[in-house]
């Protein structure tokens, strides 16, 4: 479902020169499969996801989902197809405030083209067990409701494949477990790819497939051993 | 949910952002409207009231325009007065030897016709007697003609129509000479009626008062004229008032006395219509028959005493070289308002546009081209353009029909609520083009909002 191959990114720096954060040789993710990615704060987790979603363009390398390799394609060809293929559950839930939670999730469905479908923005909140909070605003929801919401925003235009980025860094320990579950679930349930970031061990445990960023990405270099300047 | 829904939703989440906006906006277009309605309003009052059942007004040398104002308008003060025999000019023989034989005069004007009688056989001749006012309100002294042969409305079609009562007559067993017609502002304003009597004031509304009243025998039916305020007594009355009648120090040697019925005077004194050599008049109607009006026009302004005004004419010249300048001010000082309406909607998306960036980034991580967040932001735009442009609308036809009696009794114009000045839709558009434009900051600003970065802020 997701091939990276000889995937690099760096960033322009303030001061001149670019600052290389990834160099991926290779990962890949099998149709359904579920994957947890750990690394350190700010090693470049995020930048994977974004780099994966269409958000950013590598320097090099290729990206492919369900066979299309998406750093081949257009700006918009890359939108169009985040909207298709792609959903995306953010550390910080990124649920629109001005939006009621129905919204929120229909919000989900209006840039994939032909995707209208109220009811079914409805019954995704009942899955998420929000179907009675469905015309709550955002900031009329607990911090656990709110990343349901953004979940099942996620889902709403039947993505292959779930990115979720910390998604339970901002939740309280009661409700991490029950969101984590909530998004295995329902990937389970769909077929649905997750590559879901982390750097909580104790959630990582919990899946089959864990991948290490300081393993895959070739710049990485142990603390003390090598050129701070170059690391991540 | 469309793009346009998305638009509403940003709308009402920063509901007082937006509505102080779009108010800001409303003030401005209301003021746009406003100017536009009152420029409106006067090129009506004088454009519409230009088209009269008569071509010429003839009246003392002097200036053209003012000779138009005074004897159409019944605005500005009249000239001078022309002598009555200058009136006979456009009288058949038959009708001058009339004229001697009622009021008296030189036998030799009515042995022969008028020389202009030959351009208004077909054609109608009404002198007007200016000078005089009840209250704030002009005195016309003319003949029942004036409501008989005269028409109004656009098509100059409409007759003259009476809410109540009758056309004066030039004399009645019950009334003599003295009868008089309101039109329908002066009566509604003066809360007079049928029966009632005035004193007409001499020269200026706080002239001195005349002893002679005239009764009032008929209330015309509005007619969105100045005729509606003006209050018209008969021409022969008018004459009999104190202090009208012409001194004249020889009389001709050919004098004739006139036969007209007499009348009283407010000591109960007989009296009898002026003779000739005493009337004068202070303009005259005048709709020529046939295609006869330019040769009539340049024969009279050839002469040394009279001139022959075209009120359509000069009341256009009035238009483009007066109110054709103040229209390009008001259209600059429209376009002045109608930018810095479009900037309080630019100001006001543009401090925005940082607690957006967010929400833009998230959109765009939904699958948001760049082009539909560009939308959404150029769609606000135009909503708030939309809602502040009926809003203002409103709001200036709301204060328009409040004033509306107010403009009608001083212009004659009826300004309601829908009517609506066709400049105003130019506004609309004007508005939404600025808006639209006024939108291109801020969505270009949304259009290159980097996605990673703020999803990651």
């Amino acid at each position: 479902m997701l091939e990276i191959r000889e995937l690099k990114k760096s960033f322009e720096q303030p001061g001149g020169g670019r600052l290389p954060i990834l160099d991926i040789e290779t990962l890949s993710l099998a149709a359904g499969e579920q994957t947890v990615l750990i690394g350190q704060s700010g090693g470049g987790k995020t930048t994977l996801l974004h780099l994966i979603a269409g958000l950013l363009t590598p320097d090099s390398g290729s990206i492919k989902i369900g066979g299309t390799d998406i750093t081949r394609l257009s700006e918009s060809g890359r939108d169009r197809f985040r909207a298709a293929m792609t959903g995306y559950v953010f550390q910080t839930f990124n649920l629109l405030p001005g939006f009621t939670a129905l919204e929120n999730v229909r919000l989900g469905m209006s840039f994939a083209s032909g995707k209208h479908q109220p009811e079914r923005a409805l019954a995704l909140l009942d899955r998420v067990g929000l179907a009675e909070r469905a015309h709550y605003r955002p900031g009329q929801l607990s911090v656990g409701q709110q990343q349901r919401v953004a979940i099942a925003r996620s889902l709403a235009s039947r993505p292959k494949l779930l990115l979720a980025d910390e998604p339970t860094a901002n939740v309280d320990p009661a409700s991490s477990q029950t969101v984590i579950n909530l998004i295995r679930d329902t990937c389970g349930e769909d077929n649905i790819t997750l590559l879901l970031v982390t750097h909580s061990m104790e959630l990582a445990s919990q899946f089959d497939r864990v991948e290490r960023l300081e393993t895959i990405n070739r710049l990485y270099v142990a603390p003390g051993t090598g050129d701070a300047a170059a690391r991540i | 949910m469309s793009l346009l829904q998305i638009a509403w939703r940003n709308f009402r989440y920063r509901k007082v952002s937006s509505l102080l906006t779009t108010f800001s906006l409303a003030l401005g277009v209301a003021l746009v409207v406003l100017v536009l309605a009152i420029y409106g309003i006067i090129t009506d009052a004088f454009r519409g009231n230009s088209a009269v059942s008569y071509n010429l007004v003839v009246g003392p040398k002097g200036d053209p325009l003012q000779l138009t104002l005074n004897s159409v308008y019944y605005l500005s003060q009249p000239i001078q007065n022309l002598p009555y025999t200058d009136l006979m000019e456009f009288f058949s023989a038959k009708q001058r030897a009339e004229a001697v034989r009622l009021y008296g005069g030189s036998q030799a004007l009515g042995e022969k016709g008028g020389k202009y009688s030959r351009f208004v056989a077909d054609g109608v001749v009404i002198p007007l007697a200016l000078g005089d006012y009840v209250d704030q309100y002009r005195i016309v002294g003319t003949t029942p003609d004036f409501f008989e042969k005269l028409q109004h409305g656009p098509e100059v079609d409409k007759p003259f129509t009476f809410r109540d009562g009758r056309n004066f007559q030039i004399f009645s067993e019950e009334n003599g000479y003295f009868e008089a017609v309101l039109g329908s502002r002066v009566a509604a304003n003066l809360k007079m009626k049928v029966g009632d009597i005035f004193y007409p004031t001499h020269g200026d509304p706080e002239g001195k008062g005349h002893r002679d009243a005239f009764r009032v025998v008929g209330v015309l039916d509005p007619t969105g004229t100045p005729n509606d305020r003006a209050a018209f007594v008969n021409l022969e009355g008018f004459y009999l008032m104190e202090g009208h009648a012409n001194p004249v120090d020889k009389y001709p040697e050919d004098m004739v006395d006139g036969e007209a019925p007499s009348g009283v005077d407010p000591d109960g004194n007989e009296i009898r219509p002026l003779s000739i050599p005493e009337r004068e008049v202070t303009a005259i109607l005048v709709r020529s028959g046939g295609l006869w009006g330019a040769q009539l026009m340049n024969m009279i302004n050839e002469g040394k005493d009279a001139q022959a005004a075209a009120p359509v004419g000069e009341i256009h010249k009035l238009l483009s070289q007066i109110v054709g300048p103040l229209l390009t001010a008001l259209i600059v000082i429209t376009l002045i308002t109608c930018v810095v309406a479009a900037m309080s909607i630019l100001v006001g998306i543009y401090n925005s546009m940082n607690d957006r960036r967010r929400d833009i980034a998230v959109m765009r991580a939904l699958g948001a081209r760049r082009d539909a967040v560009t939308a959404i932001i150029l769609l606000e735009s135009l909503l708030i353009a939309i809602i502040g442009s009926i809003a203002g609308w409103l709001l200036a036809h709301a204060a328009i029909w409040i004033a509306s009696p107010f403009i009608e009794d001083h212009t004659g114009v009826w300004a309601g609520f829908f009517k609506v000045s066709k400049y105003e839709f130019l506004v609309l558009p004007l508005v939404l083009l600025l808006a639209m434009l006024a939108g291109l900051l801020p969505a270009t600003v949304a259009y290159r909002t980097d996605v990673s970065r703020n999803l990651a802020a």
